[in-house]
Order: structure tokens, then sequence, then C-alpha cells
């Protein structure tokens, strides 16, 4: 009993000093980011700026850029958090797919590593790819390749501590959605011509009345597609995103270190969900290209 | 906040994905697309290859099943034609030797025949010739030799042969 209450008084000593530390630290996050129970250091933490956070070892102001001023637009290139991450991300997928592609210049054989990247590009090349595009999409393959690495990558950040992923950014996913638009088009003008294609995507043997109908809902559904894959990206992994944080603000928003391991196991359990979500997304993102230009490409007649 | 546009954002991540599309296009996915288009064209080949090469050892075995057939059917027609030339050699060295030995038999019973025939007639003569000398002692009287010689041939032909 001595003992048992002995062990209880130290636990309790140790969960109050834990508890202590905890509170410190949420009180600097408070001083830092505002209050912690409204959740703003969230969207805070989730959200673009222009500073690299290393808590507590510091943090790196990225430069900044005067702003660019282009037919009433302002234009500010300075270096952001996601655009570093992105480039991180970037320098990542050249270094892997090299080391990768040098693996076939000794043998057509490949090794263990580059056996591996190309499970993950005949998966692309054979079932995503080329069944939707048809053999036309072939030329078109690097560009889903680095589509889904580039993605893929970016997604993965997520999960690094004092990373953030820039798929979690608007900005990011809207432009490889505009691309994705770009590339679309391109695709269907080159295999139909400018009139064709356009022509094309109103099915034939509609009634006169339902022309201007069609026609409308048709040209809107060439910006939706893009703008669900830009949504559909960012929503998923900032959703994650937000879930990890908001999970261990609880720890912060309760003021006691007794929640931790509930809050702990949940944020793990939405980590690892976030490692399948980092492939999906990047295969969904991908697949669903693939279908348009694949749609671009062979309109229905 | 979140939803904040930035538009220096959305242009780096164009710049960024096209220098790394760029990048990529000759660094990684030429070698590795290609390599991998080379390794299933040599798969196929490889494929095609042990097909017809598998297609040639059939005929092949085809062919040397026939020709073990032909050759067994040879082998047996040889064996059978030596069998039946064997025979035959055998039955006529057999039946040669057969009227050898039936013509070696007939002549020794013609000599022994004419042997005979001489001896008797030998016989006939000294008989003759014994009986006159023996008639001419015992009648002393010399008749006709001729006369004579014919009787006894007579007396000698009237009696039974041998």
């Amino acid at each position: 009993m001595i003992f048992g209450s002995a062990i209880l008084s130290s636990a309790s000593m140790l969960a109050a000093n834990v508890g202590k530390a905890v509170s410190d630290t949420a009180a600097a996050a408070v001083a830092h980011a505002g209050s912690a129970s409204n959740g703003n250091w969230v969207i805070e933490h989730v959200s673009d700026s222009h500073t690299l956070d290393f808590l507590p070892f510091g943090e790196i102001h990225l430069p900044h850029f005067s702003p660019i001023h282009i037919a009433g637009l302002t234009i500010d290139m300075s270096l952001t958090k996601h655009v570093v991450m992105m480039w991180i991300a970037g320098l990542l997928v050249f270094l892997v797919l090299r080391a990768a592609a040098k693996g076939y210049k000794k043998s057509l054989i490949p090794r263990r590593f580059a056996n591996a990247v190309e499970m993950v590009v005949l998966f692309i090349r054979d079932d995503v790819v080329l069944p939707a595009t048809g053999e036309k999409g072939r030329k078109l393959l690097p560009y889903f390749l680095t589509l889904f690495f580039f993605i893929l990558f970016s997604n993965l950040f997520e999960l690094i501590p004092y990373a953030s992923t820039p798929s979690g950014d608007i900005n990011f996913t809207a432009s490889l959605a505009l691309i994705a638009f770009f590339v679309i088009q391109i695709s269907g003008v080159i295999h139909h011509g400018f009139f064709g294609y356009f022509k094309g995507l109103i099915p034939k043997g509609v009634p006169i009345f339902a022309l201007p109908i069609l026609a409308v809902v048709e040209i809107l559904g060439l910006f939706t597609k893009p703008f669900a894959l830009c949504v559909r990206l960012f929503a998923n992994l900032v959703a994650g995103d937000i879930a990890i944080f908001s999970f261990i603000g609880l720890i912060f928003v309760f003021g006691t270190v007794l929640i931790a391991p509930l809050a702990i196991g949940f944020a793990l359990f939405i980590e690892l969900l976030e490692v399948l979500v980092a492939f999906i997304q990047a295969y969904i993102f991908t697949i669903l290209t693939a279908l348009f230009v694949g749609m671009a490409i062979h309109q229905e007649h | 906040m979140l939803l904040q546009l930035n538009p220096g954002v959305i242009i780096w991540t164009a710049v960024t994905f096209g220098l790394l599309l760029l990048i990529l296009k000759t660094t990684a996915w030429k070698p590795i697309l290609e390599a991998l288009d080379t390794r299933e064209e040599s798969i196929r080949q490889s494929i095609e290859r042990a097909e017809e090469a598998k297609k040639e050892a059939e005929v092949v075995l085809e062919e040397n099943r026939k020709n073990l057939a032909k050759a067994e059917e040879r082998a047996q027609k040889l064996i059978r034609e030596a069998r039946e030339l064997s025979e035959k050699l055998r039955s006529e060295a057999m039946s040669k030797a057969h009227a050898d030995a039936n013509s070696v038999l007939d002549k020794a019973r013609e000599e022994i025949e004419r042997d005979k025939q001489q001896a008797i007639s030998q016989l006939h003569g000294l008989v003759a010739e014994l009986a006159v000398k023996a008639a001419e002692k015992i009648l002393s009287e010399t008749i006709d030799e001729a006369r004579q010689k014919k009787l006894v041939e007579n007396f000698l032909n009237s009696l039974p042969k041998n």
C-alpha cells in the first residue's frame, strides 16, 4: 500500500511537472499565436507565412521581394513557407528519380530501389494514364508522372515535423489545376482542331432549343473539373492537417496532460490515415487529369 | 486566410512544376521509360524466340521420331531378310547334302553292281574253264573244244542265277 501510494504520489508529481511544462508551452503558444482556445493558431499553422518556424530553435524569415504591379494586379513574388517546402519536395523528387534512373544505366533489370520506383511508374503508366487516354497519352506520360510524384512528395510533407505541406495551400493546388486545365484543353485542341474540339463538346443529336443551355453547361464543365481537382486536393490535405493540430491542441485547450495520451493517440491515428490520404489524393489528382485528357481526346460523337 | 489567393505562390508553383517537368523529362523519365520499353521489347522478343525454338524443336523431334520408326522398320526388314536368307541357305545346303549323299550312295551301289557283274562273269569263265579241264581229265577224250565250251555254257545258262 505504502509502495503503491509512493508510486501514485511520484506519478502525480511527474504529471504535475509535465503539466507545468505543457502549460508553459501552451502559454508560449498563446503568446505566439493569440488565444489557444479560439483555434486561430491551428489555422495560422496550416496557412502560408513568410517565416519558417523552427520553435524552439528559432525561425527563419524568408526574403521579401517588392510586389510587381501588372495590369492592376499586385503580385507578391516573395518566398513563403509553402514555396520553400515545394522546392524541397521538388528537389527530393528529382534526387529520388535520378537515383532510380541511374540504376537503369548498368542493366535493364532494376535493383531494389529502382524496382520500387518502377512499380509506381508502371502503375501510373499502365493502370492510370494509358487506360484513360489510350496510346495518344503516351506523349503526356512525363507530365502525369511528374504530377503524381510532385503531389505525392508535397503531400507527405504534411507528416514531417517542421515541414508543412504545400498541397494544403489553395494556391499550390490551383496552380496545378490550372496547368491540368491547359493540358486538357490543349490536348483536345491538338487532336480535334480548335473548332472541332469545341464543337465536339456538345453531343450530337441534341434538339436545337437545348443547345444554348448545353453549351453553357459544357463550357462551365471545362472549368469546374480543374476547380474540383484544386479544391479536392487542398481540402483533403488541409483537413488532415487541421485534424492533427486540433487533437494536439486538445492538450492545451484542456490545460491538462491527462488528455495527452488520448489526444496523441488520435493524432497518431490521423497521421497514419494521412499517409494513406497522401497517396490516394496524388493518385486521384493524376487519374482524374488523365481521364479528363482522355475525354478531351476521345470526344463522344 | 486559408483561402486567400496569392498569385505569387501560383506563379512559383507553376514555375517549379514546369522546371521539375523539364528536368525530370531528360534526367528521369526518358531513361526510365526507355528502359521499360526496351525491356518489354526484349521480353517480347525472347518469348517469340522461345516460341519459335519450341516449334523448331517439335519439328525436329517429330522428324527424329519418324526417322527412328523408319530405322526400326528397316532393321526389322533386314533381320527378316537375313533370317529368310539363312533359312534358304540352310535348306539348300541340306538338300544339296542329301542329294550328294544319295548320288554317292547310288554310285557306290552301281560300282558294287558292276563289280558284282564283273566278278560273276569272271567266275563264269573260270568255272567253264575248270569244268572243261576237269572234263578233259575225266574223259581224256578231247572233243571239239568249241563245242564243248558251248555245251558247258548252255548248261551253266540253264542253271538258276545266283
